[in-house]
């Protein structure tokens, strides 16, 4: 089934939209329309709507990020992108083809145009790195010497050249989702699929992997699918996010704008596991409700966009002649974006008296900074 | 000892083999493809086929319930039927195939069982047929453990062909009986089980090293 007729489905439109529409579908590597996917009950546990009413479109090239928490319907979603489960209602458009439509043969032949890569890796411990990465090269009937070829190829591309004969067992966790990586390119496949890729591995080799998938995503075009409940890896790669939860895309669009304005509680709160939202202990345990002379109020400030708040505080000593304190900061990049937030002290005078707080606020507020006043410190 | 009894020592020894190795052969020729079907016929697996699983589960059960020297003489006109005659070392294959059929069935199937299901699922996202997946993944996977399966049951059959003495069989086996216990020869029956004993030992320590050499699960520097 090409574009032009999986527009079919859903409600009837007219042709002059139907054409702008195609034009749009086709920068679409994989389109979900109107899917649902629920089990069945069985053995009398109770059936599960793992998704419900998904439409979205990841743009062709892209790296697009799918986080969630677990449970939320990733692997599900995932799944069904190369064709391991059938939606219950809807299609997946992968490369312009219905590929919830497919069966048997035609299917085999379509998924080998969708890499993928898993959290445990899943090599087979009976093969070498080399022969593991031949693998899908042999199941799609390439010839041995070209095979070789592929090989050697892909091996130098995800860097362990030396590691041909090597056994999985005699590797690390970053030289098996290396090959892997190799593996899942083999076939030259339009899109790959990550699958909470670097969720077993430790920071540092999850940095270079991610490096890695950036590198191959910048240099052969391939569109990658990311899909995770690790923000930092949205935060490090991706440049578009969806935000699934409970079977449903609660948000999705470009990362710097779902982070620096998030809507949803579940995106609020994997912003603040790169952010963080708590203040230091030190800090919150000296935080009491009543002013104090000579004390501070304390006002904690969300920073959100490129250069936001750079010289902010700077310029808030400067236009009410306070001396402002910096109690904490933590500001992130997301999509070249600046996330964070500020903990401002706001000196009291001797009086005690809170009207430099009350004129903070007011600046703040005036600038389009959203702002907490958390209370006082002596 | 006198030569005469060294030959038939050795000629019994030569009609194990013979016995134990075609039937092994035979075994496993139906038992590999029976195991690997119960390993991956269940609801949702790749030849996912519940009822013939539930049906070839009760046939293999039953088969294996059976004692075997019953066996050996219920199915008289069947091993007459293949094998043209009832009596002897060939006709004994045909019992001892059916017996061994079953039981490397189901440890096949536990091998093949031990297979990460993740694998699997590897296979068939890179387009892998379910046969691809049987030959590609499954099997060479689980070569350990099916050489183990295997050697196991050679051993079981080097205890089965004992009986087969009572439809004329020969082998070890019917020697002892037939001069250790009924001619009162124990020198004769301390030499077969010494023989036994010694065959186990080979094919178990066999056995052994090959499972052991294509095991690159656990192999570290």
């Amino acid at each position: 089934m090409n574009a032009h007729q999986s527009l079919a489905i859903g409600q009837p439109i007219e042709r002059f939209e139907a054409i702008s529409r195609a034009a749009v579908e086709s920068e679409a590597m994989v389109r979900f329309a109107g899917i649902s996917k629920t089990y069945p009950a069985y053995r009398g546990k109770p059936g599960v709507n793992a998704l419900e009413n998904i439409d979205f479109a990841i743009p062709r090239g892209s790296i697009t990020g799918v986080i969630g928490r677990s449970g939320a319907g990733k692997s599900s979603l995932v799944r069904l992108i190369n064709g391991l489960e059938k939606p219950t209602t809807g299609h997946v458009i992968v490369d312009g083809r219905d590929i919830s439509a497919l069966a048997g043969r035609e299917l085999r032949l379509a998924q080998r145009s969708i890499g993928m890569i898993f959290q445990h890796f899943n090599l087979l411990s009976s093969r070498t790195a080399a022969d593991n990465i031949a693998l899908p090269l042999e199941i799609a009937g390439w010839a041995k010497a070209d095979i070789k070829t592929r090989v050697a190829e892909l091996l130098a591309l995800v860097g362990i050249a030396d590691k041909h004969d090597r056994y999985p067992s005699e590797l690390s966790g970053g030289q098996k989702q290396r090959v892997g990586i190799a593996r899942a390119l083999a076939t030259r496949p339009s899109v790959l699929l990550s699958d909470e890729a670097t969720s077993a591995l430790d920071p540092q080799t999850t940095r270079a992997i991610l490096d890695l998938l950036a590198n191959i995503n910048r240099e052969l075009g391939v569109t990658i699918v990311l899909i995770t409940h690790e923000m930092s890896v949205v935060r490090q790669l991706a440049k578009e996010v969806v935000v699934l939860d409970a079977g449903r895309v609660v948000e999705s669009g470009h990362v710097a704008d779902i982070f620096t304005h998030p809507k949803h509680p579940i995106t609020q709160s994997f912003l603040a596991e790169v952010i963080g939202d708590s203040l230091p202990v030190s800090l919150a345990s000296r935080i009491v409700a009543e002013p104090s002379a000579g004390g501070q109020a304390v006002i904690r400030l969300q920073v959100r966009g490129a250069g936001a708040g750079d010289t902010l505080v700077v310029r808030l000593a400067r236009e009410l002649g306070l001396d402002v304190s910096l109690l904490s900061a933590r500001i992130d990049e997301i999509g070249g974006q600046h996330v964070g937030s500020l903990v401002l002290g706001i000196p009291l005078g001797s009086s005690g008296r809170d009207d430099a707080a009350t004129r903070t606020l007011a600046f703040l507020s005036q600038h389009q900074f959203p702002a907490e006043h958390l209370g006082y410190v002596a | 000892m006198s030569p005469d009894l060294i030959n038939l020592i050795v000629q019994a020894t030569f009609e194990t083999l013979y016995m134990v190795g075609i039937a092994a052969l035979l075994g496993t020729v139906f038992g590999l493809p029976l195991g690997v079907f119960l390993a991956t016929s269940r609801k949702g697996e790749l030849f996912a086929a519940p009822l013939v699983n539930r049906v070839l589960g009760i046939i293999v059960n039953a088969t294996r319930s059976t004692p075997f020297i019953i066996l050996v003489v219920a199915i008289i006109p069947f091993t007459r039927l293949v094998a043209g005659t009832s009596i002897g070392s060939t006709a004994a294959i045909v019992p001892l195939t059916i017996a061994s059929a079953p039981f490397i069935a189901r440890l096949v199937e536990a091998a093949i069982r031990e297979v990460d299901g993740g694998l699997i699922e590897t296979a068939s996202s890179f387009g892998a047929s379910p046969l691809q997946i049987v030959f590609k993944v499954l099997i060479p996977e689980a070569l350990p453990g099916l050489l183990l399966a295997l050697t196991l049951a050679v051993v079981s059959l080097l205890g089965y062909s004992a009986m087969v003495g009572a439809v004329g069989g020969g082998g070890l086996g019917d020697l002892g009986i037939r001069y250790g216990y009924q001619r009162f020869m124990p020198e004769m029956m301390l030499a077969v089980v010494v023989v036994l004993i010694a065959l186990v030992q080979l094919v178990q320590s066999a056995g052994d090293y090959l499972a052991r050499r294509v095991n690159r699960r656990l192999r570290q520097h």
